[in-house]
């Protein structure tokens, strides 16, 4: 069992000093498609969150018990577990929650597509960690997902009235943003270093 | 869930434009479906798919190379595999087909490259699993591959697989030569260069697929100057062409 100490430094450390989307690209389509608007980051940001701590304890159990002796069908059970897992969650949440199942609208099945969440389960798998570091290397990793998409929106809000040159506008544009934001994110690696 | 299904295709089908239709024994044809892949709707740079692997292992060329190779492999694999099921893979769970499918020939490429190039395995890392969830792949099964002949989709996605290459191999050499002064391993910029060490790192990436993009909109813009001669004809000879003109306005 891991100490307190260790815990949190998974957390910060996949949040901000790893983060998904500035330093490992996972997660770029959200990004750069539903980072328009503060509102609809932040609801993509919770539905991640969401999926991305299922998804770590999915795959802890899956490691655990069922693919020790079959390594080769990890990828395929990942992803055949993810998919229907998201399915299960999305009939779940029509029944139970149907005001925030309409919240999260097209969100829910999309994010079964985003690498950032296949990622974490083989990250968490390469890593060997247990099941309480999953859950918080899943929840950092929503977390830092989450904030990457808030500030990406708000930046683009007020972008939005500024006099960009035609030549940038539009994806060349918010690739440059991407870059500052990952150049800045890059100064939280001093956090860890003592 | 019909919905859902519907829901998941619409935005891959989305994704891609209309494709033309591929006939036998019509080289030009090829031709087309080729260039579409390579140039005009080139995935990483035109269509902007799969830009996980384009900026995550872009850092050298030899990582590039690798990972295009490997995405080329599982791509054309993959196409000729869904195109000839096509016919056999119900319409209701065909996603689910086409990613289980991928998913098999990346197990095959991770475990080749496991065994012959363990330090290229090493470098790529979690990124060789996740060409499963490379959008371009999927979007290739179920725009084209699904809904043509095995020849065709053969093509089609040996055409994206080169674009896909193609991008890869810009981002690799701009993003090693200037952040080691190398290309291939090789130094190429002599002693005097102080390696611009960020742009091996993430906002490299980002730095560069800007930078690309900008270039492609200065030259398509360039190039749309050049067509509109019509404008300058106007300009120098007014009497001669403003009936034509006011047709052209009406």
């Amino acid at each position: 069992m891991a100490d307190f100490a260790d815990l949190m430094w998974i957390l910060l450390s996949v949040m901000v000093v790893n983060n998904f989307t500035l330093s490992y690209f996972l997660g770029l389509c959200p990004f750069f498609g539903v980072s328009g608007r503060i509102g609809t980051a932040v609801r993509m940001g919770a539905a991640n969150i969401f999926v991305l701590l299922i998804t770590s304890v999915a795959a802890w159990f899956l490691n655990t018990y069922l693919l020790e002796n079959a390594p080769y069908l990890r990828l395929i059970s990942f992803i055949v577990v993810i998919a229907s897992t998201v399915q299960i969650v999305e009939i779940a949440f029509r029944k139970l929650a149907p005001v925030l199942f309409r919240e999260l609208g097209i969100f829910l099945p999309l994010i079964t597509t985003n690498c950032a969440i296949l990622g974490l389960a083989i990250f968490q798998t390469n890593r060997a960690y247990g099941f309480l570091e999953g859950i918080l290397f899943a929840l950092g990793a929503g977390l830092g997902l989450t904030l990457a998409l808030v500030l990406m929106a708000s930046i683009r809000e007020r972008v939005e009235l500024s006099d960009v040159p035609a030549l940038a506008r539009g994806l060349a544009l918010n690739f440059f943003i991407a870059g500052f934001l990952s150049l800045a994110f890059m100064g939280f690696a001093g956090l860890f270093s003592t | 869930m019909p919905g859902h299904r519907a829901s998941n295709a619409d935005v891959i089908r989305g994704t891609c434009h209309a494709t033309p239709a591929l006939r036998p024994n019509a080289s030009r044809r090829v031709g087309d479906v080729l260039g579409r892949g390579i140039w005009r709707e080139n995935p990483v740079l035109v269509q902007a798919l799969g830009l996980c692997p384009a900026l995550a292992v872009t850092n050298t060329v030899a990582n590039s190379i690798a990972m295009a190779t490997a995405t080329f492999f599982v791509l054309t694999s993959s196409s000729v595999l869904v195109s000839s099921l096509r016919r056999v893979i119900p319409e209701e769970v065909r996603i689910s087909a086409y990613v289980m499918i991928i998913a098999t020939f990346v197990t095959v490429v991770e475990m080749v490259m496991q065994a012959t190039m363990p330090t290229v395995h090493k470098a790529l890392g979690a990124y060789v699993f996740l060409i499963v969830v490379n959008c371009m792949i999927l979007s290739r099964q179920e725009a084209f591959a699904s809904r043509q002949p095995v020849p065709a989709a053969l093509v089609d996605a040996a055409g994206t697989g080169i674009g896909f290459f193609i991008a890869l191999l810009m981002m690799g050499s701009v993003r090693e030569l200037l952040g080691s002064g190398s290309l291939l391993g090789v130094p190429l910029l002599g002693q005097g260069f102080e390696p611009w060490v960020i742009m091996a790192l993430p906002p490299g990436g980002f730095f560069t697929i800007g930078f690309l993009l900008l270039g492609l909109n200065a030259w398509k813009q360039r190039k749309g100057r050049g067509e509109s001669h019509a404008h300058r004809a106007v300009r120098r000879w007014p009497h001669a062409v403003v009936s034509q003109t006011r047709q052209e306005v009406a």
